[in-house]
């Protein structure tokens, strides 16, 4: 039942009390309600139709955005100050990262981070046993440091500071081949590093009628 | 040896009553309960003993709806699927709090009770994680739910995105949001700010009460017919953006790469599938008539129709459908089958509204070649009876 509903009902079971009990007091009151001024506004017949905004909500500061705003674009947009090198990176990943990933990225057990295709082919419909590397697959270098800021390791999520996850990002595109091992890893530098992958990845292509 | 469905249920129960350590995992029913006074009223209500569905967790991150031991198109809220990349996390209602930024005039924060307040709409849909193939490298005795186990159908109510987002006043050169879970994976997915116009949800209640914690507690986003990772659980933030952002999992990650050398990004929509839950592995059939059914489903609208064939695919016939069907959501399809005896494969071939055929195998691997992790695929599967009656799944080469 509707709140509404509800009230109607609610409403109905009360004059039907005050018929039969017949109380004076009950009575005054509702000869009140109905002659008396209206001293609130009339209650709304209520509407299907959406107001452009309810009042619901309330604004968010500027500190409380800036709280949880950690995303990172392919464009660099929202990349920190700092800044790290594949040096920087390697010991960092050697205690964090290598117990899952391997010493050198290869090794696993979990995802193979390191490795490119002769040629930066494309051979992952071909041959399962690719792995999807950052070097091999992954589209954008961005994604790397916004991924290791959020969710790595999984141990202690969101732990690393900025400069170490420039670092780690630095060592992992160095292991990768894609940067030279000197080069430094910032806010400017990360989006202009070229993913061989890039050039791979289109929009979804099912239309109608649709193919698989 | 012939044994019926219930024979072997019953005959299992029996093995667990009488096992080594004595523990009667069943309680004895009275032989004749109507002369033994019954059991009080309760709060909380209770499957009966002899019935243990359970899902099935495949490693920590992921467990799969018992599609063998339902009748409906409900999954109960307990037996949903779960995916989750960090873990299921323990949010309190109290301080939920939803923050929508970006290209909004308002940058706002909504407390769960805010959500609650704003008008409310349930739908029934299926959620299906794209991953959900589980008969690439399988072996013949598999059942339904290890086959596709990452899908299932619940009442959904929660207020559409699209009221939220006129409140915080979207600009209109939004074209995309970022929507990011409190897990500890801080999941984040971008998303077409049209499906916000279309029918996304951000969700708070699965089959009348409030969604599970493996569902997204308190909160979810809600992108009825997509694939289930976008749909962003226990979502805390959304960002307004006029491009994508590129994250680990909609590029490293639910990716679908083609046998023409590309790979496909934002390959959201499932599309249509089916999945015949009975006669399936373990049942051990009788001869006799036989309702062969199970659950069909499209991102597109609604299944249309769906064919069986108990001939290997030679010949197809339409089944029944439950009624009514509804869009997005898991249909049940029923078919008669009088088994005679001999070894036969049991197929099930789904038709969306949209005039969608279900693929085979090989028009799949035409298009996709052979993924290692193969998301998004939907072929056409056979259920093998041997002669004997047993069912097993009709394995078939992926490589």
């Amino acid at each position: 039942m509707t709140r509404r509903g509800a009230i109607r009902v609610a409403a109905a079971c009360a004059l039907g009390f005050i018929w039969l009990a017949g109380d004076r007091a009950a009575m005054a009151l509702a000869e009140q309600a109905r002659t008396a001024p209206a001293a609130k506004p009339q209650a709304s017949k209520g509407t299907t139709k959406e107001p452009a905004s309810f009042g619901i909500g309330r604004p968010a500061t500027p500190a409380e955005i800036a709280a949880l705003d950690i995303d990172v674009g392919p464009d660099g947009a929202g990349l920190p100050p700092g800044r790290g090198t594949s040096a920087d990176g390697a010991p960092i990943y050697a205690a964090r990262c290598a117990g899952c990933h391997g010493k050198t990225g290869k090794e696993g057990p979990n995802d193979v981070l390191v490795g490119r295709v002769p040629g930066d082919a494309f051979p992952f419909a071909r041959d399962p046993r690719t792995p999807k590397t950052i070097g091999s697959y992954w589209p954008y270098a961005t994604t790397a440091f916004d991924y290791i800021r959020r969710a790595m390791p999984p141990d202690a999520p969101g732990s690393l500071q900025d400069n170490e996850v420039y670092g780690l990002v630095a060592y992992l595109l160095f292991l990768n081949e894609l940067i030279p091992a000197d080069a430094v890893i910032d806010r400017s530098s990360l989006p202009k590093v070229t993913m061989p992958a890039r050039v791979h990845f289109v929009p979804d292509t099912r239309g109608r009628p649709k193919a698989p | 040896m012939k044994v019926s469905r219930r024979a072997l249920l019953a005959g299992a129960a029996g093995v667990v009553a009488l096992g080594k350590t004595g523990a009667a995992q069943v309680p004895q029913a009275p032989s004749d309960p109507s002369k033994v006074r019954g059991k009080p009223s309760r709060a909380l209500g209770q499957r009966a003993p002899s019935e243990k569905p359970q899902r099935q967790p495949r490693g920590a991150t992921s467990s799969g709806t018992p599609h063998q031991d339902l009748c409906g198109t409900i999954t109960p809220a307990d037996l949903h699927f779960e995916r989750h990349h960090g873990g299921v996390p323990e949010i309190d209602p109290k301080t939920y709090s939803l923050l929508i930024h970006g290209m909004v005039e308002r940058p706002m924060v909504f407390t769960l009770a805010d959500l609650k307040r704003f008008p409310a709409v349930s739908r029934v849909h299926f959620l299906e994680c794209s991953g959900n193939f589980g008969g690439r490298t399988a072996g013949p005795e598999i059942t339904p739910q290890q086959l596709a186990g990452l899908t299932s159908t619940s009442e959904w109510t929660g207020v559409a995105l699209a009221t939220v987002f006129r409140e915080v006043g979207v600009r209109p050169q939004a074209k995309w949001f970022l929507a990011e879970g409190q897990d500890a994976a801080l999941l984040t997915r971008s998303i077409p700010v049209a499906k916000a116009h279309d029918d996304a949800l951000i969700a708070y209640g699965q089959n009348g009460e409030a969604i599970r914690p493996e569902q997204g507690y308190p909160a979810r986003l809600f992108l009825p017919g997509w694939e289930g990772n976008a749909s962003v659980k226990w979502i805390r933030r959304i960002e307004l953006s006029d491009r994508p952002f590129m994250t680990r999992e909609e590029t490293s990650k639910y990716t679908d790469p083609m046998a023409d050398g590309t790979a496909r990004l934002f390959s959201f929509l499932m599309d249509a599938r089916s999945l015949i839950t009975y006669p399936a592995y373990p049942v051990t059939l009788g001869r006799g008539w036989v309702e062969i059914n199970g659950i069909a489903w499209t991102g597109s609208g609604k299944i249309q129709r769906v064919d069986i064939s108990t001939d290997g695919g030679a010949t197809w016939a339409q089944a029944k459908l439950q009624q009514p069907v509804l869009s997005k959501a898991h249909t049940r399809f029923r078919h008669l089958w009088n088994w005679t005896g001999g070894e036969a494969v049991i197929m099930s071939r789904a038709v969306d509204e949209t005039g969608y055929v279900q693929p085979t195998r090989t028009e799949l691997m035409a298009a996709r070649g052979v993924s290692s992790v193969g998301y998004h695929y939907n072929p056409i599967t056979g259920w093998l009876v041997r002669p004997d009656g047993t069912v097993v799944f009709r394995q078939e080469s992926w490589t």
